[in-house]
């Protein structure tokens, strides 16, 4: 039974941190995008306005669930939870950390650890594209029937050359298991550069790389490639007949994608939680020195408030503790083993999220004859040469 | 444990299957025959088939129903109008079928060798690695004759699509 | 789980379970191909039977300890998804000319 107990506690602490996550990624996007716009931003609720995730999510729940004449009933309420359910079902086979004990039980930090990993995540981002379908064909709606019909298209030709730049790195780890593949990436070369896949011989993925984070854009329907919910042309695309809790489902399934595919491209091609320089050049104390710096940062601005904004002079020097707090964790040695890996792989994580906002910033819209166009004839030929110079890299180096 | 696994997908299944056949909206089919797809790859792993059941959620629910459902919605099909003649066929041939799956399982019953019982984790020869090898040496010839015939399925579809047909 | 149900069901499966199921799924599909009207949902029907003679095959690659059996459901697939591409072309095409769905409407040979 103590199998069944210590998986039920991971599955409810993983579940509590995604929703926690995904609740704050919508603050965090806002917050990034409004200083690229030289915008402040959500300030109103709590300090910097910390408590809008909680404000956003009063409101989507106590609002009136307004359903339109002449929906198909049951598959306009199917959607959203279709939607939801997929998206969070990945995070089960992605391990955020190495096999660890605490109190006495041994157990990996992470839900499950299946033998067909990869495939697992491939086949829950193909089936999402049901929650959108669903929806914006039950919603009775023009805008959202053309936003549906998008999203179908633009999800199975994108799926294309996402598999494929996934292959790429597996022809060099030879698992389709998330734990193995990131144990193969252990170790540094001369001492210093980190074997992970996008470094590794013997040809290093990183154009694979890039070519799947393209891909991942279009799969999470993300700027530049999100058609589906083109605001200027389609209201809202496939969820624009949808309001309150429901609505609220389809944005936490947005979100949940772009937390899982970061984490994938993380432990596919970054290393997992391998550490980007030797523990011997004290990698083990970047988290310190990164929260002790951040503390610092809040300490002196908590100092030099303006008089504008009265309540940083509390609320800096309460966050900087916060982080003094976080720091001195990592210096506990029982905690040691288990935060450390746990903070390469959320910077990782953490850096690649914001490079989907920081690209939402920055880039315009495509336009779908262009977006197909470019799935079809650029993306995918790439990938498959790609994928072929790797399998002939590993075909003449191993034996 | 297994028997309970089994009786709840095969159930589902059943159910999805009938659903299918029942209901008169081709996109409600289309989401039955999806349900019985994903009931069935749970029953693949449970026979040992990891890869199998994978590739059955990402290429026939995740590629080739999303095709249906994209030909459904692009053609706008409605519910079939129910016809007034009463179908002496479903008089006729719904006893015949309920002959028929009798007398299979029956045969089946009757002729499956005794004693063959499927315990989860007894054979795990399905994995990814043990398939890919057979795939690339045994059956090496077939594989690249699929590749072929989809190739000649892509330009059939390509020439059927075009405008002047 | 209570014990009386536990003990109600046998500790494994049995093969023919398996095999049984498959039928009944084949002989649905069968139903849905005779009685059903619209093109696609005689199509999907088609599709229904293949994957339950695909679930013999996997259920007799269990019995037999073999791979095989994985290996022609992964071939009935591929042909399954090939049949699928032509098929809603043709579909496609039908719609295109007769502006129908119904196969009782499609019988005449010339337009």
């Amino acid at each position: 039974m103590n199998f069944y107990i210590v998986t039920l506690i991971k599955t409810g602490l993983v579940a509590a941190v995604l929703l926690t996550f995904c609740a704050y990624l919508v603050w965090i996007e806002r917050k990034v995008l409004a200083h690229i716009q030289l915008r402040p931003g959500p300030y109103r609720v709590g300090p910097h306005g910390l408590l809008q995730p909680l404000s956003d999510l009063i409101k989507l729940v106590t609002k009136e669930g307004v359903i339109p004449a002449n929906v198909n009933m049951f598959y306009y309420l199917l959607a959203p939870f279709l939607s939801v359910a997929l998206a969070l079902v990945s995070i089960a086979v992605i391990p955020f950390g190495p096999v660890v004990e605490v109190f006495g039980v041994k157990t990996q930090m992470g839900l499950t650890d299946l033998d067909i990993g990869v495939l697992v995540v491939l086949a829950m981002s193909s089936l999402g594209v049901y929650g959108m379908v669903i929806g914006g064909w039950a919603s009775n709606s023009k805008y959202s029937l053309m936003g549906s019909l998008r999203s179908s298209a633009q999800m199975v030709s994108y799926e294309l050359p996402m598999a494929l730049a996934i292959v790429a790195p597996l022809l060099l780890v030879n698992t389709l298991s998330f734990r193995e593949i990131v144990a193969a990436q252990e170790g540094f070369y001369f001492g210093v550069l980190p074997k992970w896949n996008i470094f590794a011989g013997p040809l290093p993925q990183a154009f694979s790389f890039l070519l799947f984070m393209i891909a991942a854009f279009a799969e999470t329907n993300r700027v530049p490639f999100d058609l589906p919910e083109a605001e200027t042309e389609l209201v809202a695309g496939f969820h624009t007949e949808y309001s309150s809790t429901m609505f609220a489902a389809f944005f936490t399934a947005e979100y949940a994608s772009i937390t899982t595919i970061c984490c994938v491209a993380s432990l596919l091609f970054l290393g997992g939680w391998h550490p980007l320089w030797p523990a011997e050049y004290g990698s083990d104390f970047a988290p310190v020195a990164l929260f002790l710096g951040a503390a610092l940062i809040l300490f002196f601005h908590g100092a030099q408030a303006v008089k504008a904004r009265m309540w940083d002079r509390f609320t800096f020097p309460a966050f900087g503790v916060v982080m003094l707090g976080l720091a001195g964790l990592f210096l506990v040695p029982f905690l040691k083993p288990l935060l450390v890996p746990l903070f390469w792989f959320a910077a990782k994580t953490g850096l690649l999220i914001f490079v989907f906002i920081w690209i939402r910033g920055t880039l315009p819209r495509f336009r779908y004859d262009q977006l197909m166009r470019f799935a079809w004839l650029t993306l995918f030929p790439a990938a498959v040469v790609n994928l072929l110079v790797t399998g002939l890299a590993v075909a003449l180096t191993t034996n | 444990m297994d028997a309970l696994l089994f009786l709840t997908f095969a159930g589902i299944a059943v159910l999805c299957a009938i659903n299918l056949i029942l209901q008169t909206h081709p996109i409600s089919s289309a989401l039955s025959l999806v349900g019985v797809m994903g009931a069935l790859a749970v029953l693949y792993l449970l026979l040992g088939g990891a890869f199998i059941a994978a590739v059955q959620l990402i290429v026939y629910a995740g590629a080739v129903m999303v095709l249906f459902l994209f030909v459904i919605m692009l053609l706008n099909a409605q519910a079939e109008r129910t016809t007034s003649k009463p179908a002496i066929r479903a008089w006729v041939s719904v006893p015949l079928l309920f002959t028929f799956v009798i007398l299979l399982a029956s045969l089946i019953i009757q002729r499956a060798p005794a004693g063959a019982a499927v315990r989860f984790g007894e054979f795990t020869g399905g994995s990814v690695a043990n398939v890919g090898r057979a795939l690339f040496t045994t059956y090496l010839l077939p594989f690249e004759i699929t590749s072929i015939l989809i190739l000649i399925a892509i330009l059939g579809a390509i020439v059927l699509a075009r405008k002047e047909i | 789980m209570p014990a009386e149900i536990t003990q109600l069901l046998p500790a494994a499966v049995p093969l023919s379970w398996y095999l049984v199921l498959s039928a009944i799924l084949f002989t649905l599909g069968v139903a849905g191909f005779l009685f059903r009207r619209n093109i696609i949902t005689v199509f999907m029907s088609i599709e229904l039977m293949l994957n339950a003679v695909n679930l013999t095959f996997v259920a007799f690659s269990y019995h037999l300890k073999q791979v095989d059996g994985h290996i022609f459901s992964f071939f009935v697939m591929v042909v399954a998804a090939a049949e699928a591409t032509v098929g809603l072309a043709i579909i496609l095409t039908v719609f295109k000319n007769r502006a129908t769905l119904e196969i009782d409407e499609v019988s005449s040979m010339k337009l």
